[in-house]
């Protein structure tokens, strides 16, 4: 346990930052930049394949870590909108907790829209290798954060340098199965894909994915344009368990949702709630930490995991690879692993947290509360399957199902024309 | 090496600045993504240069609905903002008196916003329950579930919103230029309003229109922001397949050979135009 890689497959502990190769691969991706004919004539260079064994992988590790054992005083921390707590104006107490207790600056962002794009946009940027600015960056489980390992874009994390995550992290974020020995990734939050309704249109109760089939509510159904909530959730939709699924089931919840298409106002990105709350949509498919915020501010929406099932995402803090303070991002990011930090970040993000300690912290919060709507808001919030699955609500919701590279090309090729064109 | 030769190769040295500019940030980039569009691979393992010109008929066989739906909502909204701007040309420059350019001031204020703003300020507008539906739908003028949000009158509508002055600019210049003197001359030959529109002014314009037609044509045909934020699943266009291709997908071959295809078919669209229009037209419009 003191080192999880000894046990760890030598791929996974492949990608590390190494800074003779990769300033080598600055220099050979920069000159064919500059010299754009020299490119056109040889192809765009992938990435470059380790000849490193195991042991020396470990050793360059350690040796970064030592190289920077000390905080350097900043910290850039690029996140999700509202997905951390606010308080009186627009500031956030836990990194200004943060901030007093270890002297770190942060600077925080909120520009990460959805995974694919966000991919778009720092793939260049790592590939030539420079640094994207930030030291934490937070991706979902999924394609992209495969990619991001597969690329060697992360820096493998201190995992001497994690005690509050060891000793309270839920058994869902502890060694997932995207991240064996959590070598790149501690987690952010996690959620379940659903289905979400305004009922002042919908005026009976969601049960089934198949409600979003209904003809009744043909121009105000809303879906992703997303490579992995919707076709997950169609696969479960078929009652298909998405982890074990194969190609045939595959092109059957394509078909699933071909049929749905001309019912399909649009395939949103981010933005589907407002429309959800406005009435220019009635159903749709919704990350349950939204409803449950816009809820909080004002409108009333419902969140339901449909019967046949539901996927179960993750967010994962990882650090990529030139990150200027990467030991201010460790010391971060096991910072908020313990349950007072938790419980703030808990309080105010609705998701599932990945600290089950906080729970009784909340409910002390609930008791001392003195306004009765603060008191009724975290009694919920503590009682929510929604923040704190049971075992049951688990046995319902499915992981992502994992595509190696031939496979990831005929699930593309399935998916993405129906939200793409 | 006399002064005379000197002297003889004193405009080349003077146009080598404009030569540079255009081969670097043209020339090269486009021979760049032309290779990439034979290139064969992935993320992983890179891309390797294969000839693999079948890129191109795939894309066109995946995407000709986009490519189709591209030119005719530029089309139409090509058509639109000519109607629109021509009047507005036409006033401000013939009435516009000294108020002049006041009024291309405030034809250019909307610009001085962000577009992507302006364009999602018609997602509030628009809403099925906002302020210009909700009312006529009380008073029954629209059916319940009207709504006009993510259908393709959205986005052309979006497009030619912001489009618009790029339509009138030329055509306000080209007439600009015409002496109100002609009109004056045209009704001493007896030549009623109409006919002095018809005859002269019209004809006078028409470098003008061409302009307008193609810094009009040429962008609207490969937007992608307004099918994004008014848009849904009937209303994509070429420049969503492209952008999302490339800074999504990574397929950097689809997204160049779609780009050639656009660019041929708008390349060859305009030369169309200006042969029918004829060269001098064109020579005109340089000149302007």
């Amino acid at each position: 346990m003191n080192n999880p890689l000894d046990a760890l497959p030598p791929d996974l502990v492949r990608g590390m930052t190494m800074p003779r190769l990769s300033r080598r691969r600055a220099l050979q991706v920069g000159g064919l930049s500059v010299l754009g004919l020299s490119l056109a004539a040889c192809g765009i260079p992938g990435a470059p394949g380790s000849k490193l064994g195991l042991h020396a992988a470990r050793e360059e590790i350690t040796k970064f870590w030592t190289e920077h054992a000390k905080n350097t005083g900043q910290l850039n921390f690029e996140n999700w909108p509202l997905y951390i707590d606010v308080g009186k104006g627009s500031d956030h107490p836990s990194l200004d907790l943060f901030t007093k207790e270890t002297g770190i600056k942060v600077k925080y962002g909120e520009d990460i829209q959805d995974d694919d794009s966000y991919f778009g946009k720092i793939q260049p940027v790592l590939a030539a290798g420079q640094s994207i600015g930030w030291d934490i960056i937070v991706i979902t489980n999924g394609i992209y954060l495969d990619k991001l390992v597969n690329l060697d874009y992360l820096i493998p994390l201190d995992q001497n340098a994690m005690p509050n995550f060891y000793a309270n992290a839920s058994p869902l974020v502890l060694d997932p199965s995207f991240d064996r020995g959590n070598v790149y990734t501690m987690a952010w939050q996690s959620g379940m894909t659903g289905i979400a309704y305004n009922p002042k249109y919908v005026d009976r109760e969601i049960t089934s994915w198949a409600d979003l089939q209904d003809p009744a509510f043909k121009g105000k159904i809303g879906m992703f344009a997303d490579i992995e909530d919707t076709p997950n959730s169609a696969l479960c939709a078929i009652g298909v368990n998405p982890e074990t699924s194969t190609e045939a089931d595959w092109r059957k919840a394509a078909d699933w949702l071909k049929k749905q298409r001309p019912l399909v106002r649009k395939y949103y990105q981010q933005d589907y709630v407002g429309p959800l709350s406005k009435g220019d949509l009635w159903i749709s498919l919704a990350w349950s930490g939204d409803i449950f915020q816009a809820n909080a501010s004002g409108s009333n929406l419902k969140f339901v995991i449909p019967k046949e099932g539901a996927p179960l995402w993750t967010d994962n803090m990882c650090i990529p690879v030139h990150a200027q303070h990467p030991r201010d991002a460790m010391t971060y990011m096991d910072f908020v692993y313990q349950p007072k930090i938790a419980t703030m970040l808990a309080e105010y993000i609705n998701y599932v947290t990945p600290v089950p300690a906080t729970q009784p912290l909340i409910l002390a919060d609930a008791k001392a509360a003195t306004s009765k709507d603060d008191k009724e808001a975290l009694t919920e919030l503590a009682d929510s399957p929604l923040i704190f699955p049971s075992q049951a609500d688990y046995s319902k919701l499915h992981r992502y199902r994992v595509l190696d590279s031939a496979e990831e090309k005929i699930w593309d090729g399935l998916f993405e024309p129906i939200y793409e064109s | 090496m006399g002064a005379r030769l000197r002297a003889r190769l004193a405009p080349y040295w003077l146009v080598l600045p404009a030569w540079l500019w255009l081969v670097i940030f043209f020339v090269v980039p486009t021979l760049i993504m032309l290779s990439v569009s034979t290139m064969t691979g992935n993320l992983l393992d890179g891309f390797k240069q294969t000839f693999h010109w079948s890129t191109y008929s795939d894309g066109w066989d995946a995407y000709h609905v986009q490519f189709v739906r591209s030119i005719v909502y530029g089309l139409v909204a090509t058509v639109l903002c000519l109607v629109i701007a021509y009047p507005v040309a036409y006033w401000i420059a013939f009435r516009g008196g000294r108020h002049k350019s006041t009024l291309l001031f405030l034809l250019l204020l909307p610009f001085f916003v962000s577009f992507v703003i302006r364009t999602q300020s018609w997602n509030f507008i628009l809403s099925d329950n906002g302020i210009v539906l909700s009312p006529l739908k009380h008073w029954h003028v629209l059916g319940k579930d009207y709504h006009v949000l993510q259908t393709p009158m959205a986005v052309v509508g979006g497009l030619v919103y912001n489009f618009l002055p790029f339509t009138v600019l030329p055509i306000y210049v080209a007439l600009e230029r015409v002496d109100p003197a002609l009109l004056e001359a045209s009704s001493d030959l007896y030549a009623n309003k109409a006919t002095a529109f018809t005859k002269v002014v019209l004809p006078l314009s028409m470098p003008g229109v061409f302009a307008a037609v193609l810094l009009t044509f040429v962008p609207v045909a490969s937007d992608y922001v307004n099918a994004t934020i008014l848009g849904g699943p009937k209303t994509t266009m070429i420049g969503n397949i492209i952008q999302t291709e490339y800074f999504t997908n990574s397929d950097y071959p689809t997204a160049a050979a779609l780009s050639f295809i656009l660019m041929a078919a708008l390349l060859i669209g305009v030369f169309a135009y200006a042969r029918v229009l004829g060269t001098e037209d064109v020579l005109e419009m340089a000149a302007a």
